[in-house]
């Protein structure tokens, strides 16, 4: 049977000695955010997590939702779970009190959706569309239907979708051609067919509410040309009673490779109902300002599912009892040693956990930026904080969730055989993460996001957002001693990505497809070069704690473990992917097409 | 009416308790520490007496570090109104702290007071009974269900041979059992006034208590590992085996 425990001390340590979460608390509206209070938030969740949703995960998985005559069911447990949840007000943590939410920040409610990711991905799902509907609600539509639909959602008692993609269209979302069409009492009807869509039918909750992208009679036909509609379920009324069924339908559910538990459904709007939110062809826009948090969400899964992958595979390497150290009996007294006495096996947990925990700091910062954009009173800092997050999503997203994908499948080696039975519970997470690496943005994209966007903007603006930061750390932490076996390993690294950076940049102003050719080896270099400045700063707290840490000694020392087998084991993949990118595209496009 | 509840701080139940080097006791440092699980029950089951109209208002009581503090805002995360904190660093007896409880329920004077049968770090099952006694109220141990009505408890209570069934006059002291209820998660909402409900201290002095142990702790080891199991060849030895080496017949 696989465990799962809320990581809370190493989330203690990024949230409170690392990057400053109670700065939180003197920004406006987050007065109530106190490191005191998140603490007991975080608490209940890990509870909630523990104990509520991850029993649920497993048997999730293996009983997967049902479709009988247009109706989903999720399975046994499911609906009782999501009901306490939303007792507790966890579906309108962050949402605005104004409509029933909590109003605590971003960044905490990413902790606990790493922690919720953790313990039942699937489960996640629901509230996570949730969430992702309020905010492009809230931003977008009238006064009416925020006031009607945002209390119900910021409750859970309704959950939301985003229905998207189209059989003919999926990242080119400019194919699209479900129609909405004007009626006379300003309502619109929409038809057409939608798949992929994540809790598009479900016994969940009493009302669903689908924000739809389709093209009005006069839209332009490409991505100019898109509009977003809300089309509920069930037709409300204007106390929010739900009414007459809409003229929408499940098709069918999408056979997945994993979160089975999360209803995955094909859509049919046959004239729709529905409300328009925002303004016509604006859709895309709309949909946009909201991807950061939904990105940077996704990869609060690939953190989640790498951490309990992690945290199942430490324990089997010290259960697993087979073959000796190889310098001689580790424990002689056993029949065996435990695997973890083996280079090979600590080489996969150090890598494992290494990933983990700095992926955990990187992602929280970025949260924490999100918070600081959305509400600081100085202007000057919002933008800067813009900045950094525009520049470093697609970063998050791509390589924390690649993580998410590679420390299960790490997970899964360690167990050997044991992890491919089903039993052991951790072929599950390699299943589960792998559609994060594809979802809400496919790695491809969020790479050519970066060198295609990001990069070039206002000549580098955005990039120095990061590498300032970086060089002024360097430059005041020169002599930090407890830094000095790192400080080489890793400028070795920034000047690396400093080199390819100029390369890229200069190569793709004359050929784009040098810059696409680069730009996943690219992501990943700056994902490595960051997660090593996070690195950087964890070590430095820690070094800092640890003569006086008393009992949490243990904690800090290995902090510093782990960071050192960073910067030496996984660090140096940066010269790889350098060499890699500067060697051009022409061996990526010489073959011809025809020739694959 | 209103109920005392007692709650104390406890090593999680989830952690695997490690001895102290010097065998003086539990490994306590940098271990997770949550309210005993008796405790939870015990505040559930007085927020649930305040939910149906019957109490009015549930004060929690705890002796202890200053850390203490984590485990009554938990309580009164779940519904508690108000708490109090008696700091106290040094090692708590039951006796002791039954008397400390006297001198808060001298105080306080509430109709009920719920205290988890046992907590799960010394199982001593002593202090809720003492307390009873000390008052001179009647007591309602290990209760399954609790009823209250007119003035009476009606307490179900698990026994050896099955279930009683007692009828006590308030105020009394009620010892939670597991099966009384199961505790809820806190609400977020919950959680956040928590924050901003009141925590009284009261020093042991002004108790007039003396919390000082009567009894020393000479040391604290592990169980015995527990040795392989064998298979008997038939069974005249396996009686002789329970008689005679393990000694249960």
């Amino acid at each position: 049977m696989p465990i799962y425990k809320a990581p809370l001390e190493d989330v203690r340590f990024v949230l409170n000695e690392v990057i400053g979460a109670a700065q939180l608390a003197q920004l406006p509206g987050y007065g109530e955010a106190t490191p005191e209070a998140i603490d007991a938030v975080l608490e209940e969740a890990a509870k909630i997590c523990e104990d509520l949703l991850f029993p649920l995960n497993q048997s999730g998985d293996a009983e997967g939702c049902t479709f009988e005559h247009g109706v989903v069911k999720t399975p046994p447990g499911f609906k009782d779970a999501y009901t306490t949840f939303c007792q507790g007000g966890w579906a309108g943590l962050s949402c605005d009190p104004e409509f029933g939410g909590q109003g605590l920040p971003t960044l905490l409610s990413l902790a606990i959706d790493e922690m919720v990711c953790s313990a039942n991905l699937s489960f996640g799902m629901y509230p996570g569309l949730s969430h992702g509907a309020y905010n492009a609600i809230e931003k977008h539509a009238t006064a009416e239907l925020k006031k009607l639909y945002l209390p119900k959602l910021a409750a859970g008692t309704w959950t939301g979708t985003m229905c998207l993609t189209e059989p003919q269209c999926g990242t080119d979302l400019g194919l699209i051609r479900t129609k909405a069409v004007p009626q006379p009492d300003g309502t619109y009807k929409i038809t057409g067919a939608k798949i992929f869509i994540s809790a598009g039918e479900h016994d969940l909750a009493e009302n669903i509410v689908h924000l739809v992208l389709a093209r009005l009679p006069d839209a332009p036909p490409d991505i100019r040309g898109l509009s977003l509609f809300l089309t509920p379920k069930f037709i409300p009324d204007a106390q929010g009673k739900v009414g007459a069924r809409n003229a929408l339908s499940c098709g069918r559910l999408e056979h997945k490779m994993g979160i089975k538990a999360s209803a995955t459904c094909a859509m049919n709007f046959d004239g729709a109902t529905a409300w328009l939110v925002g303004k016509p062809n604006q859709g895309l826009r709309a949909m946009f300002t909201m991807m950061n948090e939904a990105r940077l969400a996704v990869g609060m899964q690939g953190l989640g599912v790498a951490e309990i992958s992690y945290q199942n595979a430490a324990r089997y390497a010290q259960e697993r009892l087979q073959g000796r150290g190889l310098k001689g009996a580790v424990f002689p007294e056993k029949p065996a040693d435990p695997i973890v006495v083996h280079p090979d096996v600590r080489r996969s947990l150090m890598t494992m956990r290494a990933l983990v925990e700095g992926c955990r700091a990187l992602a929280y910062s970025i949260g924490l930026e999100l918070d600081i954009e959305a509400r600081h009173v100085d202007p000057a800092r919002r933008e800067a904080a813009g900045q950094l997050v525009a520049l470093m999503i697609p970063v998050v997203k791509a390589f924390v969730t690649d993580v998410g994908f590679d420390v299960a499948n790490m997970g899964m080696q360690v167990f050997g055989g044991h992890g491919y039975i089903r039993d052991t519970g951790v072929e599950q997470y390699v299943r589960d993460a792998r559609i994060a690496q594809i979802y809400e943005g496919t790695n491809g994209v969020q790479a050519l996001d970066l060198v295609g966007r990001k990069m070039p903007d206002n000549y580098g603006r955005l990039m120095r957002q990061f590498f300032h930061p970086v060089a002024d750390f360097l430059q005041a932490e020169k002599d930090n001693p407890a830094l000095a076996d790192m400080l080489p390993l890793f400028m070795s690294a920034f000047g690396k990505l400093q080199m390819s950076s100029l390369t890229v940049a200069t190569r793709g102003v004359v050929n784009p497809d040098e810059a696409g050719a680069a730009a996943t080896d690219y992501l990943r270099l700056f994902a490595l070069v960051a997660l090593g400045f996070m690195w950087l700063r964890m070590a430095k707290v820690a070094a800092e704690k640890l003569p006086q840490a008393g009992a949490r000694a243990g904690f800090y020392d290995s902090k510093l473990k782990t960071a050192r087998f960073f910067f030496s084991k996984i660090l140096p993949q940066a010269n790889a992917l350098n060499l890699a990118i500067l060697s051009g595209a022409k061996t990526v496009m010489d073959m011809p097409a025809e020739a694959f | 009416m209103k109920i005392l509840v007692t709650v104390k701080r406890v090593v999680d139940y989830s952690v695997n308790i490690n001895i102290k080097a010097d065998q003086s006791g539990v490994e306590t440092a940098n271990v997770k520490m949550s309210m005993n699980p008796f405790d939870e029950i015990a505040v559930e089951e007085a927020v649930r007496l305040k939910e149906k109209g019957i109490a009015t208002e549930i004060v929690v009581v705890t002796l202890g570090v200053a850390q203490a503090q984590e485990t009554l805002r938990t309580a009164l995360a779940m519904g508690a109104d108000r708490a109090i904190l008696v700091p106290c660093d040094g090692e708590l007896q039951p006796l002791g702290v039954a008397k400390a409880l006297r001198a808060i329920v001298d105080k306080e004077k509430p109709d009920l007071v719920i205290t988890g049968k046992q907590a799960i770090d010394a199982d001593n099952s002593q202090t809720g009974v003492m307390l009873a006694a000390l008052l001179g109220w009647p007591q309602g141990t290990f209760a399954s269900k609790l009823e209250i009505a007119d003035g009476v408890a009606t307490v179900a209570r698990e026994v050896d041979g099955g279930q009683e069934t007692l009828k006590i006059k308030l105020p009394a002291v009620i010892t939670a059992d597991l099966r009384l209820n199961e505790p809820r998660y806190a609400t977020l909402p919950n959680i956040m006034k928590a924050k901003k409900k009141p925590i009284e201290e009261i020093k042991p002095e002004a108790l007039g208590v003396d919390l000082a142990p009567h009894f020393k702790t000479l040391k604290v080891t592990s169980p015995p590992q527990r040795a392989g199991g064998i298979k008997v060849t038939d069974v005249a030895t396996l009686i002789d085996k329970l008689k005679n080496e393990a000694k249960v017949i």
